[in-house]
C-alpha cells in the first residue's frame, strides 16, 4: 500500500509537470486551432535559462536561499521563455493565420527543429548538471515524500489558481474565449485578436518554463533534446483530456504522470510509454473528443 | 405491406416519426406520404422541423421514434431509419442536397458528376483491381458515365463550365450542379434542400422547369423543402405543411393555398383570439388543471407506437421544467380551434364545460396563470350586443333578497372592488359566474379591472362559490412554480 | 506593413528613419532573446562542474545582424519589391524583373570564363596564392558554375516548364551515368570515376530517391485523402523490420521478400487504422502519432524479436534476379561475370536504378488510381466528407484503402531500405522522420507528385550538400563543422518555405477528366481535408 502510494505521489508530480505544459497546447489549439509542436522546445528553453540564471545566481552570489533562488529563476525563465514564444508567434504563425490548417503545423515542427538545434548549437550537445537545490525527504507512515515534490505541487497549484482567475474571471479571459469561439466576431466586437492570441501564446510560454524550471530543480540535469518527450507526452495529455479545454489538460497530464509512474513501478519500466500512448488510442477510440472535449458537431 | 394498395404508388411513408433534441421536440409524430411520380413539398415556417426531417429520412440523424418506409420501384422496401447514411443512397437510391452548398470545390464540374457514379463505377472496374490491369470493363463503363454526366450537364446548363472548378461558379449555377450531381446517382426519390434559396425570379424559373423535367422523364419522384411560393405552387402536386414540428396540413396546392390554419401559421392570429382556444389546442397547463385529456379531435391520431401515450405525455419534463410550445404560438391550432368552435355550438361543449368546472383546483398555485378560463359555449353570434361601454350585460338593479353575496371571496375583490361592482349592478355570484367574454371585456374596460379578471380567474370562483363548494386542492400531478 | 510613396515621383522613398526605429527594435529584441543563451555558454570546468563562459563577442555580432539584416529588410528590400509591383508612369511597362536583370548574357560568359580559367589553373592555385586564398578561389569557382547553370536553366525556362516531368524522369534516369562520367573525366580513369560516384549516388541519390517514393506513399493518405497521419514511419519500420527478420531468418530472395514486407505493412495499415478512421483531422494526427511512437519503443524493448537496440545485421544483399550478386565472394559476382574492375559502386548503382524503379511504380500507381473511382473517391474525401456520404460513398472503406495502400508503399521502401543498409535498428524510425515526410509532402504541394519530387531533392539534397561545404572551413575556421549546423538550416528553411508558400511549391490540382481541356485548378479551390 505504501509502495502505492509512493508511486501515486511520484506519479502526480510527473503529471503536475505534464499538465503544466499541457495547458500552453490546449489553449493555443483552442485559440488559433493549430497543434503548437514547438511547445515542448520552449519547454526545454525555459529549462535551459533557468540553468544559467542559477548558473548566474551561484557564480554571483555566495550563498543564495532556495527559496529566492527557485523564485528568480522562475520568473526570469517566464519572462525570457514569453519573449521566445512572442516572437515565434509573430515571425512564423500569425502570417499563416486563417490559412491552410497544415502549414502552421508544418512550420511549427519546423520552429521545434530550429529551437532544439539552436540550443544544441550555442550550448553544447552534453548533459547539463547541476548540484541538487533541494534535497530534503519527509518520511510520513513509510511514504517518502521529498520537498522537490511538496514544492511542485505547491508551485502547480498556485500558478493554476491564479491561472483559472485569470481565465474565468479577467476581461482577458472573456477575450480570449470570445476569441475561440468566433474570431471575426470577437474583431468586430472591438477585441484586438493579435493581441488576444499573442498573449494566450505568452501566458501558455510561462506556464511551460515554469514547468521547465521545476523539472531542472527535480531532476537536476537537463539537455538540448528534453524537449521532444515531454512535448510529446503533454500533447498527448491535452488530447486525452479534450484538447481546447483547460481542465481537460491537467487531468491529461495527471493521468499521463500516474499511468506512467503506476506502469512502470508495477509492470516494467521499458514499456511505461506504450501503456500511455495505447491508453490514448484506446480513450479516443471511445471518447473521440477526449475526456473533456467537445464534441465538433457539424450542421447538415 | 398492404397488398391491396397498388404497388407503384406509396414511394416514401412517414409513419409517427418523432426527433427529440434532450428536451426539445424538433418533430412530433409526424406521419406523411410521398406518392412515386410526384413533386411533394415540405413548408412551413422558419423552426418548424423541416430539414431535420430530411436528415432523419437521408440518414444523418437517426430519429427517436417512428418509421420511414420506403418502396423501392421493384417492390422492395426499406426501413430508412435504420440504414446508415451511405447506404440509403446506395441501396435506396434516395438523394439529397443541402442547404449550404456541399460540392466538392477542388474538383472540376466534371469530376463532381463522376464521383456520384461511384459505386457503378468501383463495381465495374472490378473494385479497382481490375481496372488497375486494364481488364474488365471499367473503359466502357468510364466513357458511360462521361456519357450520363454529358447528359445532365446539359440538362443544368453547366456544359460549357465542364472544366471548370466547382468553387468557380456563381451560386445558381453551383445549386444547379448539385442537383445533377444528385441526379448521377440514379435516385428514385431526390431530396432537395431549398434549392431555390438565393436565386432571382428567372434562375427559380428555370428551375421548375428542370425539375418538372425531372419528374416527367426520369422516374424520379421529388420531395423538396422551399420556401419560395413561386416554386413549391407551381410544381407541386401534394404539399405537407409542418409547424414546430408538426404537421398542420397536407393536400393539393389549392387546399392548402386556403386552408385558414396555414394562413394562420404564416402570417399569425388576432390576440384577442389567442386566450380563448388554448383547451382545444391540448395546452398542457390546462389540460392538467381541467384534469381532462386533449380534445380527441384535434390531438394526434393514434399513435402505432407502443410507446404513444397522450401528446404531453411525449413530451419528456424534468422536474422543475415544463416544456412545451410557448402559449399562443400555434398559430394553426388557435385557427382550428377557432374554427371548431363555431362549429361545435353551446350544448356539446358546455356540457363538458359544467364537467371541467365541477373539479376544483386550488386558487393559489395558480397566481399568475392566464385565461384558464372554462370552454365558453361562444355563440359565434353574440346577438345581445352588448358594447363594452355600456357595461356587463347581467346587472341587476338591487340585490336579490337585498342580500349581496359576499363577493370579497373572490381573490382578487377586496372592498373597494366589491363596491364598485355593487355599484355597477353585480351582486351575487352567479351573475359573474354566468358572464361571457364580452362582460369579462365590458367588467374590465368599464370598471378598470385592466385583466385582473381573467388573470385572478373571477369566473371561475364565483361559479365555485355559487355552488357553495369550497375549493379543493390538487392532488394529483406536481405543479411546477410560477410561470411566467 | 505600410511603405510611404513619395507622391510626386514615380518612385517608393526609402523610409531610412523608420528602418532605423525598426532596426533598433529588433535589436532589442534579439538582445533580450539571445543575451542569456548566445552569450553565455554552459560549459563543465576541470571539476566537471558547470559554469558559464561569455561570449559577448558572438552575441554582439549576432545581434549587430539582426539589426542590419532588419534595417536592411525595411530600407531598400521592401520598398525595391514594392516598387516592382509599379509600372513606370511614362513607359506604362513593369519594372523588368529580379531574375531577368540577374541572368545577363554578360553575366554568363563572365562565368564561364572564370569557371574554365580556375579549372585550369586548379593545380598551381595552393602553389601561387597560399591555401586560404585558393580556397576562396575554389568557393569562387563553384559559384561561377552555379551561376552558368542557374542561367542555362532561365534560359529555357519555358520549355523546362512544359516538360518537366518528362526532364525529370530522364535527368533521374541518366544521373548515375552522368555522374560516373563527369567523374572519370576529372580523375582521368574509369575506376576512378566510379569511386568519386559512389558518394553522389548513394548518398544523394538513393537517399534524395527513398524520401521521395516515401512521400509519394504519404501523397496518397495526406495529399489525396486527406488524413493527418503523422506516424507514418511505422510503416516504413515494418517493413524495413520484416524484410530484416525474414532475409536473416530464412534467406529469402529480396524479390519474394518485398512484396511480403508491402502486405506486412498493409495489414498494419488496416489493423491500425480500422479503430482510428472515425477520428477527425487533429484527433487522427495525434492517434497516429502514438502509433508510430509505439512502435518504435515496442521495436527497442522487445528483445526476443528485434534484438532492440542493436537492431538486426547481416541482411543479405540484393542480387540482379539471383544471376548476378553483388557479393565479393559469390560465385556470379559481378566482376567476374563481366569481367570488370570490382567496385562497391557497382551494387549502389544497381540499388539507384532499384529505387528509381519503386518509386516510378508508386508514382505509377498514383496516377491510375487518380484515375480510377476510388482515387475520386480519395479527393471528393478530402473536399467534402458528408458530401460523399450523401452519395452512397462508404467513407470508412474508402480511408482504409487510402491508408492501406499508403502503408504498403511505405513498407515497399522499408524493405529497400533495409536492403541497402544491410542493418537496421530502431533509431531510423523516430518521429522526426514522419515530420520529414510529411513536411516534404506539404511544402511539394499536396497531390502533386511533381512537387513533392522537387521539395524531396530540394529539402534532402540540401542538406546533404552541407555535409560537402568543406571548403567553408577556410573561411570560418577549422573548427567549424557545417555538419552541425545541417538541421539547423533543415529547421529555418522549413518554417521560411512555410511562411514563403503556405500551399507549397505546386499548389495547382491536376484535373483526372475533362470534356474539352484538361485546366489546372488552382490552389485556393482545393480543401486540405479534416481526416
Amino acid at each position: 500500500m505504501q509502495y502505492f502510494i509512493q508511486q501515486l505521489i511520484n506519479g502526480l508530480t510527473l503529471g503536475s509537470l505534464y499538465g503544466l505544459i499541457a495547458i500552453g497546447y490546449t489553449m493555443v489549439y483552442g485559440i488559433v486551432g493549430m497543434i503548437n509542436f514547438a511547445h515542448g522546445d520552449i519547454f526545454m528553453v525555459g529549462a535551459f535559462i533557468a540553468l544559467i540564471v542559477f548558473l548566474i545566481l551561484a557564480a554571483l552570489f555566495y550563498s543564495v536561499p532556495v527559496v529566492v533562488a527557485l523564485l528568480v529563476m522562475m520568473i526570469v525563465a517566464m519572462l525570457f521563455t514569453a519573449l521566445y514564444n512572442w516572437v515565434i508567434e509573430k515571425v512564423a504563425y500569425r502570417p499563416l493565420r486563417g490559412s491552410f490548417r497544415l502549414a502552421p503545423l508544418i512550420t511549427a515542427i519546423g520552429m521545434s527543429i530550429t529551437l532544439s538545434n539552436f540550443v544544441q548549437v550555442t550550448q553544447g550537445p552534453r548533459n547539463k548538471p547541476i548540484p541538487p537545490m533541494i534535497s530534503e525527504v519527509y518520511n510520513i507512515y513509510g511514504v517518502s515524500i521529498s520537498l522537490k515534490q511538496i514544492v511542485i505541487f505547491v508551485v502547480t497549484a498556485v500558478l493554476l489558481a491564479i491561472f483559472s482567475y485569470l481565465v474565468n474571471k479577467t476581461s482577458l479571459g472573456r477575450a480570449q474565449r470570445a476569441c475561440e469561439q468566433d474570431q471575426k466576431m470577437a474583431a468586430l466586437l472591438g477585441i484586438d485578436v493579435d493581441r488576444t492570441i499573442s498573449i494566450t501564446f505568452i501566458i501558455g510560454a510561462a506556464l511551460a518554463a515554469v514547468a521547465g524550471t521545476l523539472f531542472l530543480m527535480y531532476y537536476g540535469v537537463v539537455v538540448f533534446s528534453d524537449g521532444f518527450v515531454p512535448g510529446v507526452k503533454a500533447f498527448t495529455a491535452a488530447v486525452l483530456g479534450g484538447i481546447g479545454s483547460i481542465p481537460g489538460a491537467v487531468i491529461g497530464g495527471l493521468l499521463i504522470g500516474l499511468i506512467e509512474s503506476l506502469w512502470s513501478a508495477y509492470f516494467s519500466i521499458d514499456y511505461k510509454d506504450v501503456a500511455a500512448f495505447s491508453i490514448l488510442a484506446i480513450v479516443l477510440i471511445f471518447l473521440p473528443s477526449g475526456i473533456l472535449g467537445r464534441p465538433e458537431v457539424e450542421k447538415v | 405491406m398492404d397488398t391491396n394498395a397498388p404497388m407503384n404508388k406509396a414511394l416514401l411513408k412517414l409513419e409517427h416519426l418523432s426527433m427529440k433534441f434532450g428536451g426539445l421536440v424538433a418533430i412530433g409524430d409526424l406521419s406523411f406520404e410521398a406518392r412515386r411520380g410526384e413533386i411533394t413539398a415540405l413548408i412551413g415556417p422558419n423552426g418548424a422541423g423541416k430539414t431535420t426531417v430530411f436528415n432523419c429520412i437521408t440518414g444523418f440523424y437517426k430519429p427517436t421514434e417512428g418509421m420511414i418506409r420506403f418502396t423501392g420501384k421493384d417492390g422492395e422496401e426499406f426501413l430508412l431509419e435504420r440504414m446508415p447514411d451511405f447506404q440509403i443512397t446506395a441501396k435506396a437510391k434516395v438523394a439529397r442536397t443541402f442547404q449550404n452548398i456541399r460540392l466538392f470545390s477542388g474538383m472540376t464540374v466534371l469530376e463532381n458528376l463522376l464521383v456520384a457514379q461511384h459505386n457503378k463505377l468501383m463495381k465495374a472496374s472490378g473494385y479497382t483491381i481490375l481496372g488497375l490491369l486494364g481488364i474488365g470493363g471499367y473503359r466502357a463503363a468510364s466513357a458511360q458515365a462521361i456519357e450520363q454526366a454529358k447528359y445532365w450537364l446539359e440538362k443544368a446548363e453547366l456544359t460549357d463550365r465542364a472544366d471548370d472548378p466547382a468553387g468557380d461558379l456563381p451560386y445558381g449555377a453551383q445549386r444547379r450542379l448539385e442537383i445533377a450531381r444528385a441526379m448521377c446517382t440514379g435516385p428514385e426519390l431526390l431530396c432537395l434542400d431549398e434549392p431555390a434559396a438565393g436565386l432571382n425570379p428567372r434562375e427559380s424559373l428555370a428551375l421548375n422547369t428542370l425539375l418538372n423535367d425531372i419528374k416527367a422523364n426520369t422516374g424520379t419522384s421529388i420531395l423538396l423543402i422551399e420556401h419560395d411560393m413561386s416554386v413549391v405552387m407551381e410544381i407541386s402536386d401534394h404539399i405537407v405543411v409542418l409547424e414546430y414540428g408538426r404537421k398542420i396540413s397536407d393536400g393539393d396546392p389549392e387546399s392548402v393555398r386556403t386552408d385558414p390554419r396555414v394562413i394562420a401559421a404564416y402570417l399569425g392570429v388576432d390576440d384577442e383570439e389567442v386566450e380563448d382556444v388554448l383547451t382545444e389546442v391540448g395546452d398542457e397547463e390546462i389540460i392538467e388543471d381541467l384534469d381532462a385529456g386533449p380534445d380527441p379531435e384535434h390531438g394526434p391520431a393514434a399513435s402505432a407506437s407502443m410507446l404513444a401515450g397522450s401528446v404531453s405525455e411525449t413530451v419528456e419534463h424534468r422536474d422543475d421544467e415544463r416544456v412545451t410550445v410557448s402559449k399562443g404560438a400555434s398559430k394553426a391550432a388557435q385557427v382550428e380551434a377557432r374554427a371548431a368552435k363555431a362549429a361545435s355550438g353551446r350544448t356539446g361543449i358546455a356540457k363538458a364545460s359544467t364537467d371541467k368546472a365541477s373539479s376544483a383546483k386550488a386558487k393559489g398555485k395558480k397566481a399568475d396563470k392566464p385565461a384558464a378560463r372554462a370552454v365558453r359555449p361562444a355563440a359565434k353570434a353574440t346577438t345581445s350586443a352588448t358594447s363594452a361601454s355600456k357595461g356587463v350585460s347581467n346587472r341587476l338593479a338591487a340585490p336579490r333578497g337585498n342580500r349581496p353575496d359576499d363577493l370579497t371571496l373572490i381573490k382578487g375583490i377586496g372592498k373597494i372592488n366589491e363596491k364598485k361592482l355593487n355599484e355597477h349592478g353585480i351582486f351575487h355570484f352567479d351573475q359573474i359566474a354566468e358572464w361571457k367574454k364580452i362582460d369579462v371585456e365590458a367588467a374590465e374596460s368599464y370598471l378598470a379591472f385592466d385583466g385582473r379578471i381573467a388573470r385572478e380567474e373571477w369566473v371561475k370562483q364565483a361559479r365555485q362559490l355559487g355552488k357553495g363548494k369550497t375549493a379543493k386542492p390538487t392532488t394529483d400531478k406536481q405543479r411546477g412554480g410560477t410561470k411566467s | 506593413m505600410t511603405t510611404t510613396v513619395s507622391t510626386e515621383r514615380g518612385s517608393v522613398a526609402a523610409p531610412v528613419k523608420r528602418a532605423f526605429r525598426e532596426a533598433l527594435y529588433a535589436g532589442l529584441i534579439s538582445f533580450g532573446m539571445f543575451v542569456l543563451i548566445v552569450g553565455l555558454k554552459t560549459d563543465q570546468n576541470i571539476r566537471n562542474e558547470l559554469v558559464l563562459e561569455p561570449r559577448w563577442g558572438l552575441l554582439a555580432i549576432v545581434v549587430a545582424l539582426t539589426m542590419f539584416g532588419r534595417f536592411a529588410y525595411v530600407a531598400w528590400l521592401q520598398p525595391f519589391m514594392a516598387r516592382q509591383k509599379l509600372a513606370d508612369t511614362v513607359t506604362g511597362l513593369m519594372p523588368a524583373s529580379v531574375t531577368s536583370r540577374f541572368f545577363r548574357l554578360p553575366y554568363f560568359i563572365a562565368a564561364l570564363v572564370i569557371m574554365v580559367a580556375l579549372y585550369v589553373v586548379s593545380g598551381s592555385l595552393d602553389g601561387w596564392l597560399g591555401a586560404e586564398l585558393a580556397g576562396y578561389a575554389r568557393f569562387l569557382r563553384a559559384l561561377a558554375l552555379i551561376y552558368a547553370l542557374a542561367s542555362v536553366f532561365y534560359y529555357y525556362r519555358a520549355f523546362i516548364h512544359d516538360h518537366f516531368s518528362a526532364l525529370g524522369i530522364t535527368v533521374m534516369i541518366v544521373y548515375p551515368v552522368f555522374v560516373v562520367l563527369t567523374l572519370a573525366l576529372l580523375t582521368g580513369s574509369m575506376a576512378g570515376g566510379f569511386q568519386g560516384s559512389l558518394k553522389w549516388v548513394d548518398n544523394f541519390g538513393i537517399q534524395i530517391l527513398i524520401y521521395v517514393m516515401l512521400a509519394w506513399g504519404l501523397n496518397i493518405v495526406v495529399g489525396l485523402a486527406g488524413l493527418l497521419d503523422l506516424g507514418y514511419v511505422a510503416f516504413y519500420a515494418v517493413g524495413a523490420y520484416a524484410y530484416a527478420l525474414l532475409g536473416t531468418h530464412y534467406g529469402l530472395s529480396f524479390w519474394i521478400l518485398l512484396p511480403a514486407a508491402g502486405c506486412m505493412a498493409a495489414f498494419w495499415g488496416i489493423i491500425l487504422g480500422f479503430p482510428v478512421l472515425r477520428l477527425r483531422g487533429d484527433y487522427l494526427a495525434i492517434v497516429t502519432l502514438a502509433f508510430g511512437e509505439i512502435i518504435r519503443m515496442v521495436l527497442i524493448n522487445w528483445r526476443v524479436v528485434t534484438n532492440g537496440s542493436a537492431g538486426i545485421s547481416g541482411i543479405p544483399k540484393v542480387s540482379f534476379f539471383g544471376l548476378i550478386s553483388f557479393d565479393v565472394s559469390a560465385p556470379n559476382y559481378i566482376s567476374k561475370v563481366f569481367d570488370i574492375a570490382q567496385s562497391g559502386a557497382y551494387y549502389k548503382i544497381f540499388l539507384y536504378y532499384l529505387i528509381l524503379a519503386l518509386a516510378l511504380l508508386t508514382a505509377f500507381v498514383t496516377v491510375r488510381l487518380r484515375r480510377m473511382p476510388v482515387g475520386r473517391a480519395w479527393e471528393a474525401l478530402r473536399e467534402d466528407e458528408i458530401a460523399c456520404r450523401s452519395l452512397g460513398i462508404n467513407t470508412t472503406t474508402t480511408k482504409l484503402t487510402a491508408f492501406a495502400t499508403g502503408a504498403m508503399f511505405g513498407g515497399f521502401a522499408g524493405s529497400f531500405f533495409a536492403a541497402r543498409q544491410g542493418f537496421v535498428s530502431p533509431e531510423s524510425f523516430v518521429f522526426l522522420e514522419s515530420a520529414i515526410i510529411l513536411a516534404i509532402v506539404v511544402l511539394g504541394g499536396m497531390g502533386s507528385l511533381v512537387g513533392i519530387a522537387v521539395a524531396a531533392a530540394v529539402m534532402i539534397g540540401g542538406t546533404e550538400i552541407l555535409r560537402e561545404l568543406d571548403f567553408l572551413k577556410v573561411v570560418f575556421g577549422p573548427d567549424f563543422t557545417p555538419e552541425l549546423y545541417r538541421m539547423l538550416l533543415f529547421g529555418v528553411a522549413m518554417v521560411v518555405v512555410m511562411v514563403w508558400k503556405p500551399r507549397g511549391f505546386v499548389s495547382n490540382r491536376e484535373p483526372t477528366a475533362f470534356l474539352k481541356e484538361r485546366k489546372a485548378v488552382s490552389g485556393s479551390f482545393t480543401k486540405e481535408g479534416h481526416g
